[in-house]
């Protein structure tokens, strides 16, 4: 479980710190080098003492003001940002490629589709959706803006997007923003929505949610790729297992971060399972067909979907 | 009364109460539920301790053996990453730090050291104080040493995975006084210099990581490193490892003014050769 003093931790850290500069001591146990080591600062201790009064939230299994959630999930995201793809292919064993494939099958795109892909980071999503477009079309009038809050995540997806043949074309746009309040957007402008394991990451979901109804044109689809729960007994322990013990020491090992994966397989267990998220989405004024939503890999991921009508 | 006027029916009866104060104490169990025994043994996904210092991350079996076998392979591929190699000792350590404390023990300097627990930090070795020493005492190119590595005692990472306050202790005091036996022996912070040093480590204290990396750090070596390794190092690491004093149980902070030559002749340790 996340201490307070690995929450610290987190909320200390710098993006520069965690790109260690030359050492030479090869086999040495010498982590930084003198000059880079983080000041110790009690002013954090003095901040959460203040905030008694304020609306608490969770980060995690921890319970924090809600107005530090989102700086925190900013940090946990600036430092996994670079290992971001590695840590997907070790976390799933691969089968997120599989998830978003058929992610994007669900979504069946037909040619000129504006879609807005939230969360979008390092691209994935909006990647399978122009080869979609592609590929089963011969379509290149699709296009997509890649949201996110965190800019560490937009510069590897914009790093990953130079390989292929949308650079520098109409097709694919960049946008930092808060997907809470998406200002910049007008409303019904959108055909298409997507949220891909970025919701459970939101400080307010309804809000998100409302947000996401806004943009979208009459007719337009919002989709949610999400991890949820799993009702398996048997692979629910499993998965257990596999979260909270392979998981951060896969991060310690590849990243040299357990903290932020801590946070982040503690934060699908915080997340509303699947028929709770669907009522949300309900709630917000789409129309769900059928149970709206559909399970994968036996509910470790499920895909939601609703309809602004 | 004197022995002589025990009787037979005192000593039973006295030996009878001992008897059935230990069996109440021991309260033996019955047969069933002795079998319950063999499925109580620890869990594997269960971290076996709570939180017990500053640091610590307490993990589970299943945890630290996973640790264990990618900081290997980590370290090994990339011996730059500081964090993996102190990963490895840790989850490695096990029971060679207690025998490293032990052996702490049986010697009076290293019961100082493990009662007054000093840490090595740059205020508790007071660095500027040690830079105005006389060149040649063991504090002065103790500095030099550091300066020229870019290094202080303060970029240690700190001890993670020791399930013990005490042996926790033992793995930083270990790692802390590294700095002190390259100044000694005067290894370089090569690779091969590294490696030399850790099976000197290896037959002072036993840790499977020194073991590790004497074993498998030279694949990373060129071939001419190799040959150096073995023709010179390694001898030179057998001979003093095993014959020097135990390195644990040194007090360095008091001998930081000593030259070095006096300071390798109390410890039985010759330089290492130059090549």
């Amino acid at each position: 479980m996340a201490s307070r003093t690995a929450l610290l931790r987190l909320s200390r850290r710098t993006l520069s710190s965690s790109m260690a500069p030359s050492r030479t001591a090869p086999f040495s146990t010498s982590t930084k080098v003198w000059h880079q080591q983080a000041p110790k600062s009690t002013s954090d201790n003095n901040n959460n003492t203040n905030a008694g009064k304020e609306v608490e939230t969770h980060f995690g299994f921890q319970n924090v003001p809600e107005n530090m959630k989102e700086h925190l999930v900013k940090q946990v995201f600036a430092n996994v940002a670079s290992k971001y793809d590695i840590m997907n292919d070790v976390m799933s064993g691969g089968v997120h490629r599989l998830w978003k494939d058929h992610f994007i099958r669900t979504l069946a795109p037909t040619p000129g589709t504006k879609l807005l892909d939230v969360a979008g980071g390092t691209g994935d999503i909006a990647m399978r959706f122009l080869d979609y477009c592609k590929e089963t079309h011969g379509d290149n009038s699709a296009q997509v803006t890649v949201f996110d809050i965190n800019p560490n995540m937009l510069e590897v997806g914009k790093e990953r997007f130079t390989k292929t043949p949308y650079h520098n074309t109409s097709q694919v746009s960049f946008m930092e923003g808060n997907a809470e309040n998406l200002e910049h957007i007008p409303d019904n402008s959108m055909d298409a929505y997507t949220i891909a394991f970025g919701i459970r990451n939101c400080t307010h979901v309804d809000r998100v949610l409302k947000e996401a109804y806004r943009v979208l044109k009459p007719g337009g689809r919002f989709m949610c790729l999400e991890f949820s729960k799993v009702e398996n007994p048997v692979i629910s322990k499993v998965y257990d297992v596999f979260s909270f013990d392979v998981i951060p020491t896969m991060g310690q090992i590849v990243a040299n971060d357990r903290d932020s994966y801590q946070y982040l397989v503690e934060s699908i267990r915080k997340f509303p399972p699947q028929k709770e998220f669907a009522k949300m989405i309900k709630d917000a004024g789409f129309t769900v067909m059928g149970q709206g939503y559909e399970d994968l890999t036996f509910g470790v991921a499920a895909i939601h979907s609703g309809f602004k009508l | 009364m004197s022995a002589r006027t025990i009787t037979a029916a005192t000593a039973n009866a006295t030996i009878a109460s001992i008897r059935a104060r230990s069996l109440a104490l021991t309260r033996r169990p019955a047969h069933w539920t002795r079998c319950a025994t063999l499925f109580t043994c620890r869990s594997p996904l269960e971290p076996p301790t709570g939180k017990l210092y500053e640091g610590h991350i307490p993990i589970s079996p299943l945890q630290r053996s996973i640790l264990a076998v990618g900081s290997a392979f980590t370290a090994l591929a990339n011996p730059l990453r500081g964090d993996m190699v102190a990963a490895l000792g840790e989850t490695t350590g096990g029971m060679f730090l207690a025998r490293i404390r032990d052996q702490m023990l049986l010697d009076p300097e290293g019961r100082r050291i493990l009662r007054e627990r000093p840490k090595i930090t740059s205020e508790s070795m007071q660095l500027d104080a040690l830079r105005q020493l006389p060149d040649g005492t063991f504090g002065r190119e103790y500095v030099r040493f550091l300066d020229d590595q870019q290094v202080s005692p303060d970029t240690r990472e700190p001890v993670h995975f020791v399930d013990s306050e005490e042996l926790a202790y033992v793995m930083q005091r270990y790692r802390e006084t590294h700095d002190f036996y390259h100044t000694l022996t005067g290894l370089p912070v090569t690779v091969d210099g590294e490696i030399a040093l850790k099976w000197f480590e290896m037959l002072q204290t036993g840790l499977p990581m020194t073991m590790l990396s004497s074993f498998f750090g030279p694949l990373r070596l060129t071939s001419e490193e190799r040959s150096r390794l073995h023709e010179y190092y390694i001898p030179w690491a057998l001979e003093y490892g095993s014959s020097s004093k135990l390195l644990m149980n040194v007090r360095w902070e008091e001998w930081m003014d000593r030259p070095v030559e006096e300071v390798q002749r109390e410890l039985g340790v010759q330089p290492c050769p130059q090549v």
